[in-house]
C-alpha cells in the first residue's frame, strides 16, 4: 500500500511540475541517450572494420621493407628494400602457401578521354588477383603472357572505372598512364569501401611492363628491381603463423642479417591486425561509453540538487507525515522513490532517444549502428543507481527533520 | 474518573536561540483523564504550542516526565514515538496541512498508509471518517476545490481515521470565519460526546476555550490557572450572544 502510494505521489509531483521535472531529468536523458547511441555506433564501426579486414582475407600476410624500430639518434635512417629476387627466393622456399604475389605501386596521373586523376598504379603478376581476394567483374585477369611480352594492358578497380568511364563499359578503352597508352582488359568487382581507404580505386598493370616502360629508375636500387610489397596467402588460417616464421627465416638468410641484427623487413598478417584493431575499437567504444557515463553523473547531481530544494519546500508535508505516524524510514523511502522515479523516467526516455539517434545515423548511411542489449541494460541500471545514490542524501536530510520544527516552517 | 491517561510531572523545555536560553516550559505538572475535553490557553510565547507538541509526542521535554497510558515517553525511540502518534493521537492544525493536488480521500488515507492495514481496509475507514465529518460527497475533491471549512473537515477526518484516543487541535478555527468556526467546534463537541475521544485544544481565544470542560492557562511557561468550566458553551451559540466574548 505504502509503496503504491509513494510511487503515485512521486508521479503526481513529477507531472504537476512538468518543466522542472523535465529539466531535472534532462541530464539523465542526455547521458543515457549518449551511452546507448555511442555504444551502438562504436559497435557498428567495429564490425564494419572487422568485416572489411575479413574481406581482404585473414590468411593473408604482407611483407614490406623497413625496420620496425626507430633509427638510432644521430644516424641517418638506413633505407631498406624488398627486391624481385626476394620474391623469387620466397616462392621457391615457402611451404603451406597457396599463392604469392609481388607488387610495385606508385601514384600516377591518369588521363582517359577528358578526365584526369591521380590513381595508385600497381605492377602485379597474375596471382595477385587470387591472393588479394579480388574478383573480375568483366574482362580478364593479367596473364603470364602479358608479363612476358610487357603488354601495355591494365585492370581497373570498380570505382576507378566509374570515375573515368561512368556507366559506360571500360573494357577495351584506352587510358594514358604518364602519357603511355594502356588498353583496359578487365574491371574488378567492388570490395565495398566503408573504411579508411578505398580498395576499389586502383589500376593494375603487368609487373614486367611497369619495370620496362613506366616505373623507370624508381623501381631500381643498386641494380636490383625493387618491390613495394609481397603478398603471401597461407593455405588456411592455422598456417598463417608458420608461414610468417618461414618468411622471416628465408628473408633473414636472403638479406644476410646477423644474429644480433634486427629484420630489415616487416611481416604483417591480417589476423593479427584484426586482433589489434578490434582491441583498439573496443577500447574506444568503452571510452566513449565512459565519457557518456560522466554526463549521467552530472545528471545525478542535478537530481540531487532539485530533490534538496524539494525537501526544503515540502518541510511542512514531511512534518505532517511524521505527525500522523510516519517513521524516519518511511520518509527516507518516499524521497528515494521520488528520485528513483525521476532517474528511471529519464533513463527510459534516454534509451528511446539513444535508439532513435542510432537508427537515424544508420539511415543516413554513416555507420551501421548496432544497438546492444547490454548497453541498454547498463544505462538503465546505471540511471537507477544514480537515482538511489543521489537521492540518499536529500532523503536522509528529510527523514531527520524534527517533526515539530518541520510543521512550523513556513 | 478512571486512571489518568496523561500524567505530566515537572515538564521543562528549554530552547537555545543563539546564546539566549528560552524556557518555553518551566516545571509544568498536570494530568488528563480519559474522555476529557480541555483547552490550553495563553498568549503567544506562553509555551502552549510547546506543551501541545510534547503531549502529542512530537517533541520530548528536557526535564520532567511525561506518561501516556503508563508509558514514559522520554525513554522511547523515534520509531516508537512515530508509532504512538500514528495509533493514539490525531492532529488538527490551524492551516489544515492537507497535501496539495491530493484528493480528500487520499489525504484522509495518509495516516493509515503507515500501518499494516490492507488497501481495502484503509479506503473503507477513510470513507467512514469522511462520512463522520459530513464530506462523503466530496471524497474526490482536492484541497484547492474545497472551502476552508471543508478543508478543515478533511483534516479532522484525517485526525480521526486511526481512531485515536486523543485529538489535539492547534487553533483549529484560527483560519476560519466565525460561522465556519462554530461548525468546526460543533464537530469537536460531537466527536468528544459521541466517540468519547479526549479533545485537547490549543487556542488563545477564550470563546473557543469555553467550549471545553476544562481550561489550562499558561503564562511564561508556567501554569497560571487550571480550572473546570462552570458554563460550557454549547456549539452553535454565536459569539455575539454572550456579553463577555463580544469583540
Amino acid at each position: 500500500m505504502l509503496l503504491r502510494q509513494n510511487i503515485l505521489t512521486a508521479l503526481r509531483g513529477l507531472l504537476s511540475n512538468k518543466l522542472r521535472s523535465g529539466l531535472t531529468i534532462l541530464g539523465i536523458v542526455i547521458g543515457v541517450a549518449a551511452v546507448v547511441a555511442l555504444m551502438a555506433i562504436g559497435n557498428g564501426a567495429t564490425s564494419d572494420i572487422t568485416d572489411r579486414i575479413q574481406s581482404s582475407g585473414t590468411n593473408l600476410l604482407n611483407i614490406q621493407a623497413g625496420r620496425s624500430s626507430r633509427p638510432t639518434a644521430g644516424q641517418p635512417p638506413q633505407q631498406t628494400f624488398l627486391t624481385y629476387k626476394d620474391y623469387q627466393i620466397l616462392s621457391q622456399n615457402l611451404t603451406e602457401v597457396s599463392g604469392i604475389a609481388p607488387a610495385f605501386s606508385s601514384n600516377y596521373t591518369i588521363t582517359a578521354g577528358i578526365n584526369t586523376d591521380s590513381v595508385s598504379v600497381s605492377g602485379v603478376t597474375e596471382s595477385y588477383l587470387s591472393v588479394r581476394l579480388y574478383e573480375i567483374k568483366e574482362g580478364r585477369n593479367i596473364s603470364e603472357r602479358d608479363n612476358l611480352k610487357s603488354q601495355q594492358v591494365a585492370i581497373l578497380g570498380s570505382s576507378t572505372a566509374e570515375t573515368f568511364f561512368g556507366t559506360e563499359s571500360a573494357l577495351d578503352q584506352k587510358i594514358k598512364i604518364d602519357d603511355k597508352t594502356f588498353t583496359v582488359i578487365g574491371v574488378l568487382k567492388s570490395k565495398g569501401s566503408s573504411g579508411f581507404t578505398n580498395e576499389d580505386d586502383l589500376i593494375w598493370i603487368p609487373l614486367e611492363t611497369g619495370y620496362d616502360k613506366l616505373f623507370g629508375a624508381n623501381a631500381i636500387r643498386n641494380g636490383e628491381r625493387v618491390l613495394s610489397g609481397i603478398s603471401v596467402s597461407a593455405v588456411n588460417a592455422e598456417s598463417v603463423e608458420s608461414v610468417s616464421s618461414q618468411v622471416t627465416f628465408v628473408m633473414r638468410r636472403a638479406h644476410e642479417i646477423g644474429l644480433d641484427e634486427e629484420d630489415d623487413f616487416r611481416v604483417t598478417n591480417q589476423a593479427a591486425m584484426l586482433e589489434t584493431l578490434s582491441s583498439v575499437t573496443s577500447t574506444l567504444t568503452a571510452f566513449l561509453g565512459a565519457v557518456a557515463a560522466l554526463s549521467l553523473l552530472v545528471g545525478g547531481i542535478g537530481i540531487m540538487n532539485i530533490t534538496l530544494v524539494s525537501v526544503s519546500e515540502r518541510t511542512r508535508e514531511i512534518g505532517l507525515r511524521k505527525a500522523v505516524g510516519a517513521r524516519k524510514e518511511h520518509i527516507l523511502f518516499q524521497f528515494l522513490i521520488e528520485t528513483v522515479t525521476l532517474a528511471v523516467t529519464g533513463g527510459l526516455i534516454g534509451i528511446l532517444s539513444g535508439i532513435a539517434i542510432a537508427l537515424i545515423v544508420t539511415t543516413l548511411g554513416l555507420v551501421t549502428a548496432r544497438i546492444t542489449l547490454s548497453s541498454i541494460l547498463l544505462s538503465f541500471f546505471f540511471s537507477l543507481a544514480v537515482g538511489v545514490f543521489f537521492g540518499l542524501y536529500p532523503a536522509y536530510r528529510a527523514s531527520n527533520l524534527h517533526p515539530m520544527e518541520a510543521l512550523r516552517s513556513e | 474518573m478512571t486512571e489518568a491517561m496523561i500524567r505530566a510531572e515537572g515538564l521543562t523545555k528549554i530552547f537555545n536561540v543563539g546564546s539566549e536560553e528560552i524556557r518555553a516550559l518551566d516545571d509544568v505538572s498536570f494530568s488528563i483523564q480519559h474522555g476529557e475535553s480541555l483547552a490550553i490557553m495563553g498568549p503567544s510565547g506562553s509555551g502552549k504550542s510547546t506543551l501541545m507538541s510534547i503531549i502529542g509526542c512530537l517533541d520530548v521535554a528536557n526535564a520532567g516526565t511525561y506518561e501516556l497510558d503508563g508509558e514514559k515517553v522520554e525513554q522511547l525511540s523515534d520509531a516508537r514515538l512515530a508509532d504512538i502518534r500514528g495509533r493514539k493521537i490525531g492532529f488538527v492544525f490551524q492551516q489544515f496541512n492537507l497535501l496539495a493536488r491530493t484528493s480528500a480521500l487520499e489525504n484522509v488515507m495518509l495516516p493509515l498508509t503507515y500501518t499494516n492495514l490492507s488497501g481495502k481496509q484503509i479506503k473503507e475507514r477513510a470513507m467512514a471518517a469522511l462520512k463522520t465529518v459530513g464530506l462523503a460527497e466530496r471524497v474526490k475533491h482536492t484541497p484547492s476545490e474545497l472551502s476552508g471549512g471543508q478543508q478543515q473537515r478533511v483534516a479532522i477526518a484525517r485526525a480521526i481515521v486511526n481512531q485515536p484516543a486523543i485529538l489535539i487541535a492547534d487553533e483549529p478555527t484560527g483560519a476560519l470565519d466565525s460561522k465556519t468556526g462554530i461548525e468546526i467546534m460543533q464537530l469537536f463537541q460531537d466527536l468528544h460526546q459521541k466517540n468519547g475521544q479526549t479533545v485537547i485544544m490549543v487556542t488563545h481565544d477564550l470563546f473557543v476555550a469555553r467550549h471545553t470542560n476544562r481550561v489550562i492557562i499558561l503564562s511564561d511557561g508556567k501554569i497560571k490557572a487550571d480550572e473546570f468550566n462552570q458554563h460550557v458553551i454549547k456549539a452553535g451559540t454565536d459569539r455575539s450572544q454572550i456579553e463577555e466574548y463580544r469583540i
